[in-house]
């Protein structure tokens, strides 16, 4: 299947094992053999990637993505948001479950996993259902889930409301170790909310979602985590109030880990501008000491991970009146570029930026990857740190178009994909196999 | 051509120009123009409305327009048409403007950016009332002449109220302060940032307004509980008879209605000396030619 591969004379930031600076990488059976200061021999029938210039980094993990097969196939399936995620330099992906057929069972799992492999491109991991259909009412089979090859449990898209259920979530889930990962929203808060609660959405008319519709959660939650043990993984955390307390539960020792999104740390509420849907998210684009808050949290450790909530919608998903509009952009080959504009801009260490897409994800969820040492899956990313690059939606993998960062001038653009020691993506180019 | 979204964005001089403009179509002035002869302006409506509709329909025929009237009800909305398909349907049959009222803020916007024919916000949800702010301003400089240095007391629903935010851009625009006075979960964050002050109690500053504006409390909404009770409201809230007689000598009364009778509004207010309510509602048609004029040319 896969060959040998010398990523010759490349900058490898590899965060986890203290790596930054000019090396050679070896990746042989799929895996990483040698990386190396001194320059490496060319074995015989290696294929040899000249790196000078370029930066080699762990392949990138994207810890929340909507692939949206089983039931949406219309607008992504596992086949393309795979190719989405390595044109974006993702080689792993943990991949929702609120799908329609929704994940909360072993077949599904087993589904998603089935389309994974004939996509052959990258990782697939699916998280299940933490409630049947994610109703919130009755925990989904954990075991089953876990049996079948899923890496977390989680209502994504849905809170689980009933603080009973939820503390019983996270007890039960301590027989597997798996992390349950949420999605932190009080219902009666946000009721009837289109966007963020501030002066934007006064000026616009348009019922707000108060940050304490998200705080409230994450408190609650971190209470039932410290009664009950377990993981506990915020997704898509938005703000200010959040973040200091997870970065207070973190001190304290709970076993928490977070999630942040470009899109909540680069823009905020007034990105909403005259109604465009395409600033429509859950949580809400929040204000801008949101914003501020989020970008420490990201440099101080406090957030963990990276992750894009890549969310895929048709185009009659978002052209409607702004109040109707399905929540959500796609994110994946988007990602560099707006993690790099915090690099740009002073926020984030180039180490940082490079360990919140790959080692911090995998850490996270327990997942293989996400550093460079000698035996970890030959997953690598090449970027080329100066190319400068406009996004053009229509020239994306992804089966749909919903981002609001069309025409956005970027700095740093995903040059290879390579997962498993296998060449997915390279000269703009997704690789097929078959 | 333009279109008229909101009165956020319009700058003084151009309001002033409208509100000359609407003059002319004044009582007195000539009963049937002929500036959109031959053409049709399109009656939008997907929410009830009885003033604004009307309004709309006598300024257009004033103007020598023929009308199309359409409403959501009975209409390819109930069978699931997008608004945009709508919109574009409505279009293709030729008007120079599309007359929009809807529930959702934004939806004119939307349409807006489809369409090649001016659009009208005639009400969007909670976001604006641009035409009722335009007739609001041209009712006080009728009687004042100038809204410089003027202080107007806007009461109640700020929360849901389109008339309230077009009013804030509208007032301020030609130089007026705004006062917003309601119950603290009627009043949505950040007003203050958009220029307005921001009060809970009526009675300190009900001294200082040269004209109160009270809002429909709009009970419809009221089901998510803002409120523990409308008595509780027009006990706090309601302009009164003995508030009344707080008032500065010469303060105007305005209500964009309709009226809940006796709850916002005592009756002997509604009827009473200060008030311009059927002011209000006649200029409306005028400032709405001048509207229709003003987008159309």
């Amino acid at each position: 299947m896969s060959g040998t591969v010398l990523f010759r004379r490349g900058r490898v930031i590899d965060p986890r094992n203290g790596v930054d600076g000019v090396r050679d990488v070896l990746v042989k059976d799929g895996k990483v053999a040698e990386v190396s200061v001194a320059p490496l021999p060319v074995p015989p029938g290696a294929e040899v990637v000249e790196a000078e210039g370029h930066w080699v980094l762990p392949g990138f993990i994207d810890l929340h993505v909507h692939l949206r097969e089983p039931g949406e196939e219309g607008k992504e399936t596992v086949l393309t948001g795979c190719r989405a995620a390595v044109a974006g330099g993702f080689t792993a992906v943990v991949a929702m479950p609120n799908t329609k057929v929704v994940n909360d069972s072993g077949l599904v799992t087993e589904l998603v996993l089935s389309r994974a492999r004939a996509a052959n491109l990258c990782h697939v991991y699916p998280a299940g259902a933490i409630t049947k259909g994610l109703k919130g009412e009755e925990l989904a089979e954990t075991g089953e889930l876990v049996s079948a090859g899923c890496v977390a449990i989680t209502d994504d898209g849905r809170p689980v409301m009933s603080a009973a259920l939820m503390r019983r979530a996270l007890q039960y889930a301590t027989l597997f170790g798996v992390p349950v990962m949420v999605h932190e929203e009080d219902l009666t808060l946000s009721a009837g909310g289109a966007m963020h609660e501030g002066p934007t959405a006064t000026r616009l008319g348009l019922r707000g979602i108060p940050a304490s519709a998200e705080v409230a959660m994450v408190a609650r939650d971190l209470v039932l985590l410290e009664e009950t043990g377990g993981r506990l993984h915020i997704a898509h955390v938005s703000c200010e109030g959040s973040v200091r307390l997870i970065r207070e539960a973190k001190r304290r020792g709970l076993n928490v880990t977070a999630e942040a999104t470009p899109h909540h740390v680069i823009l905020d509420d007034r990105a909403v501008g005259d109604y465009d849907t395409h600033a429509k998210m859950a949580p809400p684009l929040r204000a801008d000491r949101d914003v501020e808050a989020l970008r420490e949290a990201l440099a101080d450790g406090t957030v963990d991970a990276i992750a894009t909530d890549h969310a895929p919608h048709g185009v009659l998903d978002k052209q409607v009146e702004f109040e109707k509009g399905i929540n959500g952009i796609i994110g994946l080959e988007t990602a560099l570029g707006l993690t790099l504009e915090l690099v740009h801009g002073g926020v984030l260490t180039e180490k940082r930026a490079v360990e919140l897409l790959s080692h911090g994800p995998a850490k996270a969820f327990g997942l293989p990857g996400g550093h460079l040492a000698p035996g970890a899956p030959g997953d690598v990313t090449v970027v080329n740190p100066n190319e400068e690059w406009t996004v053009e939606v229509h020239r994306f993998y992804s089966r749909s178009r919903n981002t609001p960062f069309h025409g956005r001038r970027q700095k740093g653009r995903v040059v290879q994909t390579w997962v498993s020691g296998r060449k997915v993506y390279a000269d703009g180019q997704v690789k097929e196999s078959r | 051509m333009r279109h008229l979204l909101g009165i956020e964005g319009w700058r003084r001089d151009e309001l002033e120009a409208l509100l000359d403009r609407a003059r002319v179509h004044l009582p007195g002035g000539p009963d049937v123009t002929h500036t959109l002869r031959g053409k049709v302006v399109a009656n939008l409506f997907f929410e009830d409305s009885t003033r604004t509709r009307t309004s709309f329909h006598m300024a257009a025929r004033g103007l020598g327009a023929g009308v199309l009237n359409w409403s959501s009800s009975g209409s390819s909305t109930s069978k699931g048409e997008t608004l945009l398909d709508t919109a574009r349907n409505i279009e293709a049959t030729g008007p120079v403007a599309i007359v929009m009222r809807h529930k959702s803020s934004g939806a004119p916007h939307l349409v807006a950016k489809h369409v090649r024919c001016a659009v009208i916000n005639a009400g969007d949800g909670t976001h604006e009332h641009p035409s009722q702010a335009l007739l609001d301003a041209f009712t006080l400089r009728q009687r004042w002449g100038s809204l410089e240095g003027r202080t107007v007391l806007i009461v109640g629903d700020i929360l849901h109220s389109r008339v309230a935010r077009s009013n804030l851009w509208c007032l301020k625009a030609l130089g007026a302060r705004v006062v917003f006075c309601g119950p603290p979960t009627l009043l949505p964050t950040g007003l203050e940032s958009l220029g307005a002050e921001v009060t809970s109690n009526l009675d300190a500053v009900l001294p200082q307004a040269d004209a109160v504006m009270c809002l429909r409390l709009q009970l419809e909404r009221m089901g998510e509980a803002f409120l523990p009770s409308t008595k509780e409201y027009s006990r706090l809230f309601g302009l009164n008879a003995a508030r009344e007689e707080r008032m500065k000598p010469g303060a105007l009364v305005m209500h964009p209605g309709p009226i809940n009778r006796g709850l916002e509004l005592a009756p002997s207010v509604a009827d009473g000396p200060r008030s311009v309510i059927l002011e209000q509602v006649s200029n409306g048609v005028a400032v709405r030619r001048a509207i229709l004029e003003v987008c159309t040319s």
